[in-house]
């Protein structure tokens, strides 16, 4: 019978293909820079990453998150059971029925794809993946019946003549062709279930370990300074297992989703930028990426390969400085993808190599070199805003409980008020806290953010340096920028220790643990609706929800949550130097976020981060009133009363 | 070899180009930057290099240590000169031997330093001892053909005036110059800086001199009248008052001065 030979011969011809494919797929991760990976220790812990890290998120969607365990399940199973069965020809009735059950199982999901994609949402992508979901039933029907006399419900040969035989073996030899060729060839050549074989080992050798099993790694890479070349350039100037992650993409286009710069029409699309560095790390042109594209850019004109510069052909400048580093496509990605580090990574080349940083960029940084802060003002003037507050300055007092970290909200007169406000509440509940004053320089979050990782390190070692200098237990900050590089960034830089045993916090969290001590007694809030805006520095980047939440119903506020809100919240617009490059678009991001505030029916925004103030302030009036936490508390305190 | 566009005439060599730059300082900080103006004659030398006119080097006198020379360099240089000096020196005789080392065709440097003396003078003791004119507040040199260059000087309110300069000469350069481009930081610490060993003369008035923080100069108070916000608008923006002056073009020298001389008198400039 035809079948006989037939079948494990197409079988074997497909996995030595795959085989080849994957190791020529390996090789252009290869062409990456060196990174250190517990190549073992990844491996091993690849499969509960995959069933619990991976699956976590992809359970935001329930409907895709079943379907997927039955296809994809059903599918590694089926495969296994596949080889002893039809190619190894193990001859037992029990192998038989369980691929029987797998085939069923896999057939079930791949009804729910097919479904799926009938009249499939925009973010997803159409091309060789609407494919797919006839490839998965192919596959699963086909090896049914293949399966049927091996389970003994059919004879043998299907009980055909000879004719029939030959007939019934061509048919089955193309559909098996064509549906397994989808499943292992197209998985390491670079068809939709090329995501199954990158993924999992992006999975095994993700460059933020941390992030698995609850953790969280948002802090950015230090650049390497002082080489021939800074940041990345070419395709092949990211590590390797940075191209191996753009490559485990499924273009499920959640990130675009939820991308700010895409809602608001800058010509920025998470999905088509990793597709873009997969057509960068494979060379070739973008023709046939078949989902949406950055807004009002046309596809098809993008061409890369892994020697040539990024931003020569294949993506534009615009596309990179049009990110805020809001993390919301991070957050949202099911294959845990890196978006923001590659975005950086190619923003320091810009930057440091080119010195081609749009709009405001150049001057802001120039500020920031000379007067340690953005806006070039003078550093001696950095304490003015607190001249009627009499607090202590660390130069003075050497030692204290709490140091405040007052960041570049001193500068600016809408950010005192925030200030001057968490000051109140402070001396309400009788904290010993200092501030550095004159002392203190800016935490370097827009430097490094633009790409200038070399100014960025001068300041985090010079604010180390003058840390070092005093002791303290706690630092409180209210600006979710200078929290995050204290908390996450600083440490790469930290060779005295400064900020060992130190703990960082945001002043929501400082506050809320006041409030439980009972050292601070707040009036009920009666000023109608209230909203909370969660900033991206402080939600998606420190996993801080509950704290502005748990002060504001200290006060008696039933947050009306918006739409999009907690680690989906919507950036302001405010983040990763977006204001000081402005890349133009239809809309303004924190309009968008207004729009959603209004949305509520609140009359009042609480927000915790001077940045979002001052964005969301910006949003033409009639609008709700926008105040800062630490605003809304100093108003209610009863005084003397704790 | 370079290769030149067809554009150029053939016989068309290209010329030197030489720009001073200094230390500069940030009006709120006090601490070392890339002076203003200096910024903006490397920005110019760097523009014509680009349109393959000049070839451009970039001279600093002073210590080869400053962080600041590589934010020059860093504007996309591939190598610096340093003439070494201590504090205090006179960069004049360094400069004066390394331009005629050099060979230069024209010398670019910004109007005034940022820093020291500040009195806006080397350029014009330059030019004295090289024997060049010296071509004062440019904006823009637009062409240079046949040893002639082609140079708007910058007047006030947005006012240029249109020169032929017949090379050599000494241009110093306005703030209506175009801005620096942003400096690179990779390109400015892989270039490379040359140190020449110079002349070191102490500058033996200056070293004499008692240095105090400058006062603000007074200003002519404008008194305004204004009855309606677009008054005050109007005064705001309005031009400075006219008419006051008047331009001497055929008059003697002698009367030229006297009128300058009344006009301090009446100032209460010179008293």
């Amino acid at each position: 019978m035809i079948l006989d030979w037939l079948l494990p011969t197409l079988i074997a011809t497909l996995i030595l293909l795959a085989g080849i494919g994957a190791i020529r797929r390996a090789n252009l991760w290869r062409a990456g820079q060196a990174e250190k990976v517990d190549i073992l220790a990844g491996l091993m812990a690849m499969p509960k990453r995959y069933l619990h890290d991976l699956h976590h998120v992809v359970e935001r969607d329930k409907y895709m998150s079943r379907t997927h365990v039955a296809t994809g399940g059903g599918f590694v199973l089926a495969m296994v059971l596949v080889v002893l069965v039809h190619l190894l020809e193990i001859n037992s009735q029990i192998l038989a029925w369980l691929l029987l059950a797998a085939l069923v199982m896999m057939f079930c999901g791949a009804v729910f794809v097919f479904k799926r994609r009938l009249n499939p949402p925009s973010r997803l992508s159409k091309g060789p993946w609407m494919r797919l979901p006839k490839s998965l039933l192919t596959f699963s029907l086909t090896f049914f019946i293949l399966t049927l006399p091996a389970a003994g419900i059919l004879p043998d040969s299907f009980g055909l003549g000879e004719m029939g035989q030959i007939l019934l073996g061509l048919v089955f030899g193309v559909l098996v062709l064509l549906s397994l060729g989808e499943m292992l060839f197209g998985m390491t050549w670079g068809g939709p279930m090329k995501h199954a074989f990158a993924g999992a080992l992006h999975l095994a050798f993700h460059r933020r370990p941390e992030r698995f099993g609850g953790g969280r790694s948002t802090g950015l890479k230090p650049a390497d300074l002082g080489g021939d070349s800074h940041g990345v350039a070419k395709p092949e100037d990211f590590k390797w297992n940075q191209l191996l992650g753009f490559d485990a993409c499924v273009q499920c286009g959640r990130c675009e989703a939820m991308c700010p710069a895409f809602a608001a029409g800058q010509p920025l699309n998470p999905k088509k930028l990793i597709q873009d560095m997969v057509v960068g790390l494979a060379g070739g042109t973008d023709e046939k990426y078949a989902g949406s594209a950055y807004p009002n850019v046309e596809v098809g004109k993008a061409v890369g390969s892994p020697t040539q510069v990024i931003t020569e052909g294949l993506v534009s400048a615009d596309t990179l400085w049009s990110c805020t580093t809001c993390r919301a496509c991070v957050e949202e990605c099911p294959m845990m993808i890196e978006h923001v580090d590659a975005i950086v990574d190619m923003r320091r080349f810009l930057t440091l190599e080119k010195g081609d940083t749009p709009n405001k960029g150049a001057e802001i940084l120039e500020n920031i070199i000379a007067t340690d802060n953005p806006n070039g003002y003078a550093p001696g003037s950095r304490t003015h805003w607190a001249a009627d507050q009499n607090l202590s300055v660390m130069k003075d007092v050497k030692k204290v409980d709490v140091l405040f970290w007052v960041s570049d909200g001193a500068f600016d007169m809408r950010s005192q008020r925030i200030l001057r406000a968490f000051v109140k509440l402070l001396k309400a509940a009788k904290v010993d806290v200092a501030i550095l004053g004159d002392e203190e320089r800016d935490s370097g979050d827009v430097a490094r953010r633009l790409g200038d990782d070399a100014t960025f390190q001068s300041l985090a070692k010079r604010n180390l340096a003058t840390l070092s200098q005093y002791e303290f237990n706690t630092i409180v900050t209210t600006d979710p920028h200078a929290f995050h590089c204290l908390r996450n960034e600083y440490q790469d830089f930290d060779e005295q220790g400064a900020l060992q045993e130190v703990e960082v916090l945001h002043h929501t969290t400082f506050l809320n643990r006041l409030m439980e001590q009972g050292k601070l007694s707040v009036a009920e809030f009666m000023g109608g609706k209230v909203t909370y805006h969660d900033p991206c520095y402080l939600g998606r980047y420190n996993g801080e929800y509950e704290s502005p939440r748990a002060l504001l119903s200290g006060l008696g506020i039933e947050v009306a949550e918006m739409e999009r809100s907690g680690y989906r919240s919507r950036c302001c617009g405010g983040g990763g130097g977006a204001p000081i490059t402005d890349i133009p678009g239809e809309r303004r991001i924190a309009d968008m976020r207004m729009e959603e505030v209004v949305a509520t029916g609140a009359e009042l925004v609480a927000v915790g981060c001077q940045q979002c103030t001052a964005m969301l302030e910006g949003v033409v009036e009639p609008r709700p009133q926008v105040r800062d936490i630490a605003e809304i508390m100093a108003d209610q305190l009863v005084e003397g009363a704790a | 070899m370079l290769l030149k566009p067809s554009s150029m005439p053939s016989d068309e060599a290209k010329y030197k180009a030489l720009v001073c730059v200094s230390i500069g300082q940030h009006p709120q900080s006090g601490r070392e930057r890339r002076a203003d103006q200096d910024g903006r004659a490397v920005e110019m030398g760097l523009n014509l290099q680009g349109r393959q006119l000049v070839d451009l080097s970039v001279v600093h006198a002073g210590q080869a240590t400053s962080p600041v020379l590589r934010q020059y360099a860093g504007m996309g240089l591939s190598c610096m000169t340093v003439l070494s000096q201590h504090q205090g020196d006179d960069a004049l005789s360094a400069m004066l031997d390394y331009v005629k080392d050099q060979q230069a065709d024209f010398l670019l440097m910004g109007t005034r330093s940022e820093t020291g003396e500040s009195s806006g003078l080397l350029p014009y003791l330059l030019a004295e001892k090289l024997g060049w004119p010296l071509v004062p507040r440019i904006a823009e040199i637009q062409s240079i053909e046949k040893g002639v260059a082609q140079i708007l000087l910058a007047l006030p309110r947005g006012q240029r005036r249109s020169v032929a300069v017949s090379l050599p000469f000494v241009a110093t350069v306005d703030n209506a110059a175009t801005a620096a481009r942003q400096t690179a930081f990779g390109p400015g610490m892989r270039a490379n800086i040359e140190v020449v060993e110079s002349l070191s003369a102490i500058d033996q008035e200056a070293s004499e001199w008692q240095f105090q923080p400058a006062k603000a100069r007074s200003k002519r108070m404008k008194v305004v009248k204004a009855k309606s916000a677009a008054d005050r608008f109007k005064a705001a923006t309005a031009k400075a008052a006219g008419g006051g002056g008047k331009v001497m073009k055929n008059e003697s020298v002698e009367e030229k001065a006297n009128a300058i001389f009344d006009f301090l008198l009446e100032e209460k400039v010179i008293r």
